[in-house]
């Protein structure tokens, strides 16, 4: 099958380093911020947006993140709710967006309904980190395929480099290499481990790009990442940086000001 | 029908591995290599050796005479809260220390609802000169204060966890968080048979041995094969599968596990997964869980901390949709009345999870003739508090 247009794509098409993406939870601070903060991320300068679907057992996030789902789960948030919100989404929105969630409210949804209703808001890609490739393959992948959703997998410091040519062979878009085992937010100092683990990611010479997450908090944790890969993720920083403030908007474009290359 | 798990991990559609990237070289290493030590003669000889001359295996199967007569049957109870730290919990977490150590993972970390798997697990790191972190809710370190300090004394790090409930669920997920961040040093003693493949079918093969037991027992004090009925109690169900496994395969043997309904099914208040529940992934495995439409996980209610938990194993979520083990469920109120029942007239107080099943009893329309085993699975010193407030409102 020959791909179509996809915004995740084309953005490494056109721009092949020094990309910042970032990630938000739907529903958080308030119910309705999801689009219009998505919006401040964009004019701030992000090119690529990650939207976070909350759930009560996020086992792969750290403190912040968790604050944040459970927050917008009180709020009312649910995937029902935001595939609704995310109507709104284009053509007001132009950067690739991802919805990033845990697997059970996608099957409690249904995979081809995630999978049609996601494409019909103009979502690009989906990052699960509960769903290894393996069972997405046997379960999931032909729904994504023919809804034209990339799968975002990840790669870790433990994975091997045989698994991890596997995951460049089976994924589209880019790869998401987690750059320590830790759960999201632990803060990361720009150390020799992470360099020589990028600098062994970088000399596998993969077919996709690659975007740094996991402990990404600075301007110069970008410019560090930078020599090694496409660009990075920000979210529990992000998300700290938006929860302090009486307006969340400000705050993010402030915050995105601040790290964008 | 097969009983056990596939190559992948699955019970009919039950089970798997839904693990992110950062556990995968853990748990593949660990499936690939379970059954192997596992089988191992030396893995074998330690095991059993530890289970006699230290847990105090094998626990008695004891025919109670007085409950025998009052429920108009013959009643053996296995005895699991004789075992070195007062339940059944030991049996697994001396197979767990014992495969870590082959692993040769030094630090190890556990969740626990009643404390009794953390008090089992601080055991057998301070008997291995192994680190010991216990993630426990922080209610149920309230609640089962004695158990915190048993883990204290026995040198293991406890760690209140303030998320979600403050409940068992919510300790599970600290210590996958944990292992998720040390995944190179660490091994998870996962409590009961839930988790991603190979936890369920490890812990499960580790608990058999209560079944292996009951069935050599009722053979020497009986002369009969096997048991008309065997009842245990299920939150995640490790005592149940243990129970039960050396069953599974003889039709005749009715079996029954018994959840908690909390203060009733219909209550809002409720761990009866079984009845409540729909298939989701919770815990690295497609299973039973209590959940909303939305696919949001809730919080299970009940009086015993170790029931208290919103899924049930992947095993027993297919033992339940292929019918071969009955699932019932006891509220709040008709456990500590027979956790009271079996102290008055038999001399035994039970955990309240144990309760749970000897309460079943009392619905069951049992004659004469029949033989029907009740695990308890542990002592009740622990819920002393609790069983204190019940004769208290008795007056």
């Amino acid at each position: 099958m020959t791909l179509s247009y996809n915004r995740i794509t084309e953005l490494f098409k056109r721009k092949p380093s020094g990309i910042l993406s970032v990630y938000c939870t739907a529903g958080y601070p308030s119910l309705n911020d999801t689009v219009p903060l998505v919006g401040a991320m964009q004019s701030a300068g992000a090119d690529m947006v990650e939207i976070g679907i909350p759930f009560s057992d996020p086992v792969a996030d750290g403190p912040t993140i968790q604050g944040s789902n459970e927050q917008a789960l009180r709020n009312g948030m649910s995937l029902e709710r935001l595939m609704a919100q995310l109507k709104d989404l284009r053509p007001a929105v132009n950067i690739p967006a991802l919805l990033m969630g845990y697997v059970n409210p996608i099957i409690q949804y249904g995979a081809e309904n995630f999978c049609r209703d996601a494409a019909e808001a103009g979502i690009d890609g989906v990052i699960i980190p509960d769903l290894p490739p393996e069972v997405y393959l046997r379960e999931f992948e032909h729904f994504f395929r023919s809804f034209n959703i990339l799968n975002i997998l990840l790669v870790t410091p433990q994975t091997t480099d045989e698994r991890i040519r596997w995951i460049d062979s089976i994924s589209t878009g880019f790869i998401y290499a987690v750059s320590s085992s830790a759960i999201t937010g632990g803060r990361l100092a720009v150390d020799q481990q992470r360099s020589a683990y990028l600098l062994r990611l970088s000399q596998l010479k993969l077919k996709n790009p690659l975007l740094v997450g996991f402990g990404v908090s600075s301007r110069e944790d970008c410019l560090e990442i930078g020599k090694y890969a496409s660009g990075v993720i920000i979210g529990s920083a992000f998300i700290r940086a938006i929860n302090a403030s009486s307006d969340a908007a400000a705050s993010a474009r402030d915050f995105i000001k601040g790290v964008v290359l | 029908m097969s009983y056990f798990p596939d190559r992948n991990g699955f019970y009919g559609r039950f089970g798997g591995a839904y693990i992110p990237e950062m556990l995968y070289p853990n748990i593949k290493r660990l499936s690939e290599s379970y059954l192997k030590i596992l089988e191992s003669p030396s893995f074998q000889e330690e095991f059993d050796t530890l289970l006699r001359d230290y847990a105090g295996r094998p626990s008695p199967l004891y025919y109670a005479s007085r409950l025998s007569q009052h429920y108009g049957a013959s009643v053996y109870l296995k005895r699991e809260d004789l075992n070195h730290t007062g339940s059944h919990k030991i049996n697994n977490t001396i197979g767990q220390i014992l495969m870590a150590k082959r692993l040769g993972l030094r630090r190890i970390i556990a969740e626990t609802g009643a404390g009794q798997h953390g008090v089992a697990t601080a055991t057998v790191c301070a008997l291995l000169g192994m680190e010991c972190v216990v993630y426990m809710g922080e209610l149920d370190t309230q609640r089962q204060a004695p158990n915190v300090e048993r883990m204290k004394m026995l040198g293991a790090k406890v760690v209140p966890v303030t998320s979600g409930s403050k409940v068992l669920k919510d300790a599970t997920n600290e210590a996958l968080r944990d292992w998720i961040a040390n995944p190179e040093n660490t091994h998870y003693i996962i409590g009961s048979v839930v988790g991603p493949h190979p936890y369920p079918d490890m812990v499960a093969r580790f608990q058999s041995v209560i079944s292996a037991e009951i069935r050599q027992q009722l053979q020497n004090k009986t002369g009969k094969e096997l048991p008309d009925l065997v009842v245990a109690c299920v939150g995640g169900g490790s005592n149940a599968i243990g129970s039960f496994y050396h069953f599974l395969e003889a039709p005749e043997v009715r079996l029954i596990g018994v959840e908690a309904a909390g203060q009733g099914v219909s209550s809002g208040h409720s761990a009866a997964t079984t009845a409540l529940g729909r298939p989701g992934v919770l815990h690295g495995s497609m299973t039973l869980l209590m959940q909303d439409a939305d696919g949001q996980i809730e919080e299970a209610h009940s009086i015993s901390a170790g029931l208290d938990y919103p899924g049930i194993g992947p095993q027993h979520a297919h033992l339940f949709e292929v019918r071969r083990v009955q699932y019932a469920n006891v509220t709040d109120e008709e456990a500590l009345k027979a956790g009271l029942l079996l102290a008055r007239i038999e001399g035994i107080i039970p955990a309240l999870e144990s309760a749970h099943a000897l309460a079943h009893l009392s619905k069951l329309e049992l004659s004469g003739s029949e033989t029907v085993v009740v695990c308890v699975s542990g002592r009740g010193d622990k819920d002393m508090q609790t069983y204190l407030e019940y004769l208290g409102r008795l007056g």
